[in-house]
């Protein structure tokens, strides 16, 4: 699903982000990405999701070469990969609803299907109560869950998750993770920003650790 | 999917949005109408003078002044001799103490002739010739200035030609403007577009995060580009009608004055069509312009 070879990432500047990765992520799996902050975590997310291009070494995510991919075929791969950030990147000028409305309007579904689906996925964060609401009124993980919703509700095959507890105290986090754990059970590709380790001990799964941009 | 529901989609949030900030709306859609107005406005006279040189060159004449003093059986004669001529299709015979009469009909002039003693008006025909082309004229006039029977020959379509001379110099002047005013349209829109996208950017880099298009990105600017130059085209449609409507009013007074039919054309349906069409589609590049501009350059990071 997701292969990684001889990556290195260098920034203008010279800052070398990420150094000679190698890894594979087969379809379906769970998978953690553990590191201090500053460790590459968020530039391999970014990646996967071609926000950026490798320097060197290549990126395959469902066969596609992210270091050569054409501009035009960008927005059909994201729409297979939800991104869950951590500063939730919400639109505080619409209802929790068309938030999760958005990526649907995107994909040209139908309005009475995309509400349907929209309503299905905030249900399934629990948000359902809070359709109307503006996600400015809504705690952070609320707010957080409102992003989750938003990745989730055009059913991509990759989740992609940054930090998504890191504000979070742990009830909330766990709730979250609980969340993550059902999508993994029903098939998705899950790759998991964090450097909590209660997270990593209470739902275990493989470990990606970064140090200084290299795996160890 | 269903693409038509999409556009309808955009079109009914573009709607919101300009009555979202119905000043701002107002205010764009004045200025697009004023600079519009201008060069439909030129664009109506022009029609209207055209037309009335239209039905002045429809009977093109020559006027002929007979010697003073002729006698009445010479003029008859003079009469039948034109109406024999081919070049001619027909005459009309104007008696010295006719237009003596009407000259002192005349309003401004009544005073004047009032004190002249005897009539100083020769007699005179109008003749109709059959070929109407500027050259035709011209030579049956050189024709008829060779009888020694008349006095001065007269074609009085001259200063049509000077007219219509007038009115082309007139209608490039028109065209210019409508360049300018154009460019001022798309400028305007340019300019509200690129103020939308600095304040939609978030919009933008999420939207573009989760697989969003360039094409639909760009489609509710572009939408917004074309609905707000359609406005300003109404606008100005009703900016151009108005004023015909209040100019007639004062022309049938001021034309009656100088016994003329003069009145500005309103503006047909061909006219109406055109004048919203263009104006939407100035408004749609302007946008198109801004929106391939300053897209680009937000990229999510």
């Amino acid at each position: 699903m997701i292969q990684f070879n001889q990556v290195y990432k260098r920034y203008p500047g010279g800052h070398e982000a990420l150094k000679d990765l190698s890894f594979e992520i087969s379809e379906g799996e769970m998978v953690y990405l553990s590191g201090h902050s500053g460790a590459g975590k968020s530039t391999l997310l970014k990646l996967i999701a071609a926000i950026e291009r490798p320097t060197s070494g290549s990126v395959l995510v469902k066969g596609q070469n992210i270091r050569s991919i054409k501009r035009e075929a960008i927005p059909a791969l994201r729409r297979n990969i939800g991104l869950i950030f951590q500063d939730h990147k919400l639109l505080f000028d619409r209802s929790a609803f068309d938030n999760v409305m958005l990526p649907l309007q995107i994909g040209g579904f139908d309005h009475r299907e995309a509400a349907k689906r929209a309503r299905a996925a905030l249900d399934k964060v629990g948000l359902l109560a809070r359709e109307k609401a503006n996600p400015i009124s809504l705690s952070g993980g609320e707010q957080q869950r409102l992003c989750i919703a938003r990745a989730i509700v055009n059913r991509p095959a990759i989740l992609l998750a940054d930090e998504p507890t890191g504000n979070l105290d742990s009830e909330y986090a766990n709730e979250i993770m609980q969340i993550f754990k059902s999508f993994h059970q029903v098939g998705v590709t899950l790759i998991i920003s964090t450097h909590a380790e209660s997270v990593l001990t209470q739902f275990p799964a493989r470990e990606l650790h970064l140090k200084q941009g290299a795996l160890l | 999917m269903s693409t038509f529901i999409e556009h309808l989609r955009v079109l009914r949030a573009t709607l919101l949005r300009l009555l979202l900030t119905p000043n701002a709306t107002l205010l764009n859609v004045l200025i697009i109408g004023i600079a519009l107005s201008l060069p439909v406005g030129g664009y109506v006279i022009l029609k209207s003078v055209q037309s009335l040189t239209g039905q002045l060159t429809g009977t093109p004449q020559i006027s002929v002044f007979i010697k003073v003093g002729t006698g009445d059986g010479e003029v008859s004669r003079i009469g039948d001799k034109l109406k024999q001529n081919t070049k001619i299709k027909r005459i009309e015979f104007v008696p010295r103490d006719v237009a003596f009469k009407k000259l002192q009909q005349s309003t401004e002039l009544s005073d004047v002739i009032g004190d002249l003693s005897q009539n100083p008006l020769p007699d005179a025909y109008i003749v109709y010739p059959k070929a109407t082309d500027a050259t035709a004229m011209e030579s049956l006039r050189d024709e008829l200035a060779t009888w020694t029977q008349f006095d001065h020959v007269q074609l009085d379509s001259a200063w049509v030609h000077r007219l219509e001379a007038i009115v082309e110099f007139c209608r490039l002047a028109v065209a210019i403007l409508a360049g300018l005013l154009s460019f001022t349209l798309v400028a305007i829109t340019f300019n509200t577009i690129r103020l939308q996208i600095l304040t939609r950017r978030e919009e933008i880099e999420v939207s573009k995060l989760i697989g969003a298009t360039d094409a639909f990105i760009r489609r509710p600017f572009l939408y917004f580009g074309l609905i707000q130059g359609l406005l300003g085209g109404i606008a100005a449609w009703l900016i151009v009608s108005g004023s015909i409507f209040l100019l007639n009013h004062y022309l049938g007074d001021l034309a009656s004055v100088y016994a003329s039919e003069f009145r500005l054309l309103s503006l047909s349906a061909a006219d109406s069509a055109t004048l919203l069409g263009f104006s939407a589609y100035l408004g749609w590049l302007g946008a198109w312009f801004s929106v391939s501009q300053h897209l680009w350059k937000i990229e999510p990071h």
